[in-house]
Parts: structure tokens; sequence; C-alpha cells
């Protein structure tokens, strides 16, 4: 009985003096700023600053390997709470962007070659035969993107996906999934785009959607510059301020959309 | 020699410690739905299991035999182990940084991980010696490893594939465990 109390008590003992031991010798002195740091950020571990998480963000902020401005889920005061942290000069925020998804050719637009009936998965509807979209550039509708985004931002309108702007946390996850590639990040800011991204020529597209590209450079006038064709295909430069009204009314395509 | 090699090879496939002994469940399920963790787990358990089986057998036969204390053999293991591990990482995290953080989180998950105590109560139910005791761990540890890595692929798949909604998530995953251990049954009556 005492000695059965003694060994545990003495294990017990032991244990707790070697690791009270270890603590204070084997402790690894950590900056205290990379604790304030993290806990500013927002602990969302979207990986959208190109870190693994918030920690490792935090952890390159302090050592002055990145600037303290690339959490896009930051808000303006907190970003001066850490700039203040780190006794820096407050950065600006940088401008928020979010992602769009560059097709609006839905169910009711755009035609289909035939009837997927697989994998709920654009890259594996993409794999059969092309997709079943007959427009190669086109949405697949199958949620790839749905599933990858963390903020719950996207949704599915007549089988074409739709990021909504005021919920999109930057992350880009939607960007990387999407087999197409034809989701992009615009700045926030920006409310006409065009929302296509084939570059096939303009009769095959007039062929198989609705409101797609045709090509026929009427917007780059009207645009002044802050639209160009890469190829067959409208760009929006969204460094140029894109403010002409009548955009979408002039586009033939009517692929020009303010949103 | 031969015996070594029965023995590896029996806790490796044949009496498996996910698969057929049913221990360690909760990692198994728990962090295989991505390679890269199971990995890190896996490295963390063979690391951990090892090293315990160690500390235990010495804490069993120096200590606990002597005075003829055996059914206080759970409470001192559990409290060696988490004692142990605590102080494994802070030896990790001072002089092996690298292998800290590829361990990560994983290394104090997994103290009180009824695997790693399995494997210290069946070393002393065996009369396993001290080498014995060690290589048995680190092949338990090693069959935990392969058993979480083929999950994981099969999950990987899985999270593609189109189940009817009632088996989606964690149902879907429980069966595939299911049949995972009855193929690894198929081992039953390699080693004798």
């Amino acid at each position: 009985m005492i000695t059965s109390i003694l060994v545990v008590s003495g294990i017990g003992l032991v244990c707790g003096v070697a690791l009270a031991l270890g603590a204070r010798y084997l402790s690894v002195e950590e900056n205290p700023l990379i604790g304030t740091v993290t806990e500013l950020l927002l602990g969302a571990n979207c990986g959208a600053c190109g870190y693994a998480g918030c920690g490792g963000y935090a952890q390159a902020i302090v050592a002055g390997e990145a600037p303290p401005n690339r959490c896009p889920s930051c808000t303006p005061e907190a970003l001066a709470q850490i700039s203040a942290a780190l006794g820096i000069a407050p950065i600006e925020a940088a401008a928020r962007e979010v992602a769009l998804v560059l097709c609006r050719g839905d169910d009711e637009q755009a035609q289909k070659r035939f009837v997927y009936d697989g994998i709920t998965a654009c890259a594996a509807a993409a794999a059969v035969g092309g997709g079943d979209k007959a427009c190669r550039y086109g949405c697949l509708g199958y949620g790839t993107c749905l599933r990858a985004c963390p903020a719950g931002a996207i949704e599915m309108v007549n089988g074409v996906a739709r990021v909504h702007p005021e919920l999109c946390i930057s992350c880009r996850k939607c960007v990387a999934a999407c087999p197409r590639g034809i989701i992009r990040m615009v700045p926030a800011a920006s409310h006409t785009h065009i929302f296509c991204s084939s570059r096939d020529p303009g009769a095959t597209v007039r062929k198989v959607c609705k409101v797609g590209c045709i090509g026929c450079r009427i917007c780059t006038r009207l645009a002044e510059g802050a639209i160009t064709m890469d190829g067959t295909l409208a760009v929006v430069d969204y460094k140029q301020p894109l403010d002409n009204e009548e955009l979408p009314a002039k586009c033939p395509g009517k692929c020009i959309l303010k949103v | 020699m031969t015996s070594y090699i029965l023995l590896v090879l029996g806790a490796v496939l044949v009496n498996n410690f996910v698969l057929n002994r049913f221990l360690g469940i909760c990692p198994f399920l728990g962090v295989s739905k991505k390679l890269e963790t199971s990995l890190g787990m896996s490295g963390a358990v063979i690391f951990v299991m090892t090293c315990a089986a160690a500390v235990t057998w010495c804490v069993d036969h120096y200590l606990l035999k002597p005075y003829g204390l055996d059914y206080l053999q759970t409470i001192a293991f559990i409290l060696v182990i988490a004692a142990f591990v605590q102080l494994v990482e802070m030896l990790l995290k001072r002089y092996v940084p690298p292998l800290y953080s590829a361990l990560g989180i994983y290394l104090p998950l997994i103290t009180t991980n009824c695997a790693v105590l399995g494997v210290a109560v069946m070393n002393v139910q065996n009369k396993s010696g001290f080498v014995e005791s060690t290589v048995f761990a680190c092949a338990a540890g090693c069959g935990f490893a392969l058993a979480l890595t083929i999950f994981t692929g099969l999950r990987e798949k899985i999270e593609r594939a189109d189940p009817p909604r009632a088996f989606r998530g964690v149902a879907i995953a429980l069966v595939t465990a299911g049949l995972l251990s009855l193929a690894f049954m198929g081992f039953n009556g390699l080693v004798k």
C-alpha cells in the first residue's frame, strides 16, 4: 500500500521536476510580437497571403520578410494596430480584390453538346470529351469552385457559378480550383466586367452561346484604352478607369455587364 | 534474426494495430483527409511509440516488477508517457527544429493515444525483452503508418466520388475503414 503510493507519487514528482526543468532550460525564446500579430490577424488560415496559416504569416511579418497588408480579410483598424505593434509607419491596405467568374453562359444562354451524367466535379466533366458545354471556355457548372470556397461566397445560378463579392475573402482557392481557368481576381471597386473567356472566333461563339464575346472591338473604342483585345477576346484592363455607362447596352455580344 | 523479422511482419501486417486490434482509431479517422497531415501523424506515431516502449519497459522492469506493483501499470504508463512526450517535444524544439516543425501539432496530440499505451501494455503481457519491445513498438508504428496512408489514399479518392447523400462524409469513411480491415484479415495465418 505504502510502496504503491510512494512509487506513483515518485514517478509523478520526477516527471514534474523534469518537465519544470525542461521548461526552464530548454525553452526557445519566441518573439512576443509574433503572438500579438497572430491575434490581430483574423485566424481564418485561408492561405491568401501565400503562407500556410496566420501563424506563419505573422512570423514572416515580424521577421520583416512580408508586408502586413497581404491579408485580404484584415480590417484597416487591425492593420493599423499591427503597424503600431511593429513600430513601423502605417501601411495602406492593398486594394481589395474579389473573384469573378468570367462566364455568364448559363443553361438558357449557352448550348450543351450532350447530357453529362457522371461525377459532380468540373474536372471530371471536362475530362469527358472536353465537357458537355458546347463552348470550350464556358463555366461547366458542376460546382468545383463552390466546394473549394471556404467563405461560401459562390452560388450556382442556372448552371453557372457566380461569386458574391461582398462575401469573397480573396483567398484565390476558386481561381486555382477551376479546371477551365476562367475565374479571375478583379478589384472590388470595379463594377463593369466582360463576362466571357472564349478565345474562339466570333462565328464559333455565336453558334454556341448567346452571351459571348464575338471580338467586334466596339468596346475597345468606347472604353478609351481600358479594354484591350487579346486575340478575339476583349479583356478589361483594371488599371485604367472604366466609366463609360453605355458599354453594356452597346455590346453586341451582350457579355459586358455592370454589376 | 528470424524471430525479429516475424515480429515485425506480425506487427505490421497480421496484427495491424488499427485494422486488426482496432487501436488508434481516432487519429486514423481524424487526420486521414490529406496525405500531408497523415504522413506527419505517421512519423509522430512511429517516433512516440518507439520511445514510449523503451521508457515504459524500464519503468515496468525496474520499478513496478520489483515491488510487485503490476496492477499500477496503466496509470504509471500514462503518467510516464505523457510527461516523456512533453519533454521530447521541448528537446526537439530546442535542438532539432526541422523535425519539430515536421511533426508539429501531432506530437502532443498522441501523448495519450490508446495505440501507444497498447504497445506498452502488450510488451509487458508478452514478457518481451528491451530490444524486442522497442522493435515491436517501431513495427507497430509502421503498421499504423501503413494503414493510415492507404486509408488516406482511399479517402482522397472518395472525396471526388459521388456517394448517396446518406453515406457522405464520415459514414462512407467508416464503411471504407471496415472494408480495409477485412482486406487486412487476409494476412491471417501469414505468421504462425
